[in-house]
């Protein structure tokens, strides 16, 4: 690798087109959010901004701007005020060590499709998202007012006990590939079974698939997203924990949910479905970033049908869910991931 | 931390000095304790410690008059004099620059290695004592029933 | 190095000056939490100096044990407090002579 300054320069540079993107796709996911909800309710959703309603985003982003910037009386003011700026960041944060293309590509010797690869990879995620959880407790405290707090900790209670259910998959995937660092573990998914089938992750009969589907519902919880959503939907009832929140600093929580999914998005697809993975990669090694993108919009499609579809669970049934099965089941899994391991070696990388 | 009059600013205080600690842990080739550093303690032990301190609305009863008068300045000077006399040890030890790190210093692997190699016993002790933890949590909060 | 050290035994006292001082049970403990830390950053420091990896598997070992006390420590915490409603240190003095 090059000197120091010009590893640091580019590593800003990458840093600064990652935020970019990740929020011209935060502005596109409202807009897509609210045309496929309304076109599974069968209606037509916003179509009046721009053509088929493209420049909505712009149309919101500009309303939240000039809405007034209001504090509740008795709020604590530091926490108020750090709160959504706490969310908003650990979401971009965990984007950091996620690989959107082939190490091959390089410039000067810095690889360019990933901005950092430390050595605790997967482990990163876990560690900002446990702190992103400071982000939604903070601003249900600093509003000063019953119901913000009681969906605050119920929304950082169900995040919690989620956490613990995906930790406990992402290790058995871990015991897949044998490393912590996400692109090993997609160039271990690069290679083929019987000169055609890749090597995903979740085409590793049994655990596979179980692992995904456990992190599947693992994430929609975390992410607070329907069917698990009733922190936020007590909107509707009552309050969420940006009930008390106006503004740019609503609009900050609401990047920090968007962008969760994105990153969430990103870390199944680099688990399970073979990260940048695809035809013609070899060849062409910046086709991966296309086959990420791809891969990636697919996830967000499916969390917005599954928006669309499935009715809100019950709180105490989202905790019961999460304990008693979310977590028996991922231990399972951990079993029968290091017995397969054990008795095909070549099944476990490393 | 100690000074803040209100709770929840220690303890985000507290989560200031975490991260700051693991920061630390990254410079000193220690980066898998660095993120266990914040998932655990950051991410787990705070966050139960925040919940406690916000469902208790636990205000601190500062006011009030001290039953013993003379303890904070005593205090204040025995904490100094600890902090004296461990600077002192420390200095006195004469420490040299320290060595190249070994190879792979702190990455997961090695941490494994040593602790499956040499700490086995100690690492069944801990998920026994975890498991006493959790046991004692849950006995600790049930309410009681009168059956 | 011998500046990590330093550091470590400035937060030792540090967290000593709380658990003396404070009288919020809760702050007292965090204090305890962050003793607890400062012996941490003097484990890795001595790991980093020895170059032996013990030190950082020792810190492992007092991570875990830290956790299950907080835990066990906060659920005791909960209960005084649902009894006497004070998190006062000075007001549970039930056991005085």
């Amino acid at each position: 690798m090059g000197p120091l300054w010009v590893v640091l320069a580019i590593t800003a540079v990458k840093s600064l087109v990652v935020i970019v993107a990740l929020l011209t796709a935060f502005a596109y996911m409202t807009w897509l959010e609210r045309r496929l909800v309304s076109r599974f309710q069968v209606r037509i959703g916003p179509n009046r901004v721009g053509p088929f309603g493209l420049l909505q985003p712009v149309a919101d982003g500009i309303k939240l701007f000039f809405k007034e910037d209001f504090m509740p009386s008795g709020a604590d003011r530091a926490l108020y005020f750090i709160a959504p700026g706490l969310a908003m960041v650990t979401a971009f944060t965990a984007f950091a060590v996620i690989p959107f293309g082939p190490p091959e590509v390089k410039l000067w010797g810095v690889p360019l499709l990933q901005i950092a690869n430390p050595n605790a990879g997967i482990l990163f995620i876990l560690a900002v998202s446990s702190i992103g959880l400071y982000g939604i407790i903070l601003g249900g405290w600093s509003s000063n007012s019953k119901y913000p707090l009681l969906g605050a900790l119920r929304s950082s209670a169900q995040m919690i006990s989620y956490e613990l259910g995906v930790g406990l998959t992402l290790v058995s995937v871990i015991l897949l590939s044998g490393t912590l660092q996400l692109p090993q573990i997609v160039e271990q998914q690069t290679l083929t079974w019987f000169g055609f089938l890749p090597r995903w992750n979740i085409f590793v009969i049994p655990v596979g698939p179980l692992a995904f589907l456990l992190f599947l519902i693992g994430a929609t919880a975390e992410t607070n997203r329907a069917p698990f959503d009733l922190p936020e939907s007590e909107q509707e009832l009552t309050a969420g924990y940006h009930t008390e929140y106006g503004g740019m600093k609503f609009a900050a929580f609401f990047v920090a949910e968007y962008v969760n999914l994105v990153t969430a998005s990103a870390v199944a697809v680099t688990l399970f479905f073979g990260g940048w993975d695809g035809p013609f990669v070899d060849q062409v090694p910046l086709l991966g970033v296309l086959w990420f993108i791809a891969k990636v919009f697919a996830f967000v499609f499916f969390f917005i049908w599954l928006r669309a579809t499935l009715p809100r669970v019950r709180y105490d049934q989202l905790m019961d869910l999460g304990w008693k099965l979310l977590v028996p089941l991922a231990i399972l899994n951990l079993a029968i991931t290091s017995a397969i391991v054990l008795i095909w070696p070549s099944l476990g990388g490393g | 931390m100690i000074t803040r009059s209100k709770p929840v600013h220690s303890a985000i205080a507290f989560l200031g000095t975490l991260v700051s600690l693991a920061g630390l842990f990254l410079l000193l080739y220690a980066q898998f304790v660095a993120i266990l550093q914040i998932v655990i303690y950051a991410g787990a032990i705070l966050v139960l410690f925040l919940f406690v301190i916000m469902l208790l609305h636990a205000r601190s009863g500062e006011g009030s008059v001290e039953k013993l008068r003379l303890q904070r300045p005593l205090a204040i000077v025995l904490s100094l004099a600890l902090l004296a006399g461990v600077s002192f040890l420390f200095l006195q030890a004469g420490l040299s620059e320290a060595p190249t790190p070994a190879a792979g210093m702190g990455t997961a692997e090695e941490v494994g290695k040593t602790l499956f190699d040499h700490f086995i016993l100690p690492f069944e002790v801990a998920s026994v004592l975890l498991l006493a933890g959790i046991l004692g949590a849950v006995v600790l909060s049930k309410k009681e029933s009168w059956s | 190095m011998s500046d990590y050290l330093i550091l470590s035994g400035v937060l030792f006292a540090i967290g000593a000056l709380g658990v003396l001082v404070r009288r919020n049970a809760l702050i007292v403990f965090m204090s305890i939490e962050l003793m607890l830390n400062a012996v941490n950053l003097a484990f890795v420091s001595f790991a980093r100096q020895l170059n032996d990896m013990t030190g950082q598997v020792i810190v492992f070992f007092v991570l875990v044990v830290a956790a299950a006390e907080v835990v066990v420590g906060l659920a005791i915490i909960v209960n005084i407090f649902r009894t006497k409603e004070t998190v006062d240190i000075d007001d549970i003095d039930l056991l005085r002579g």
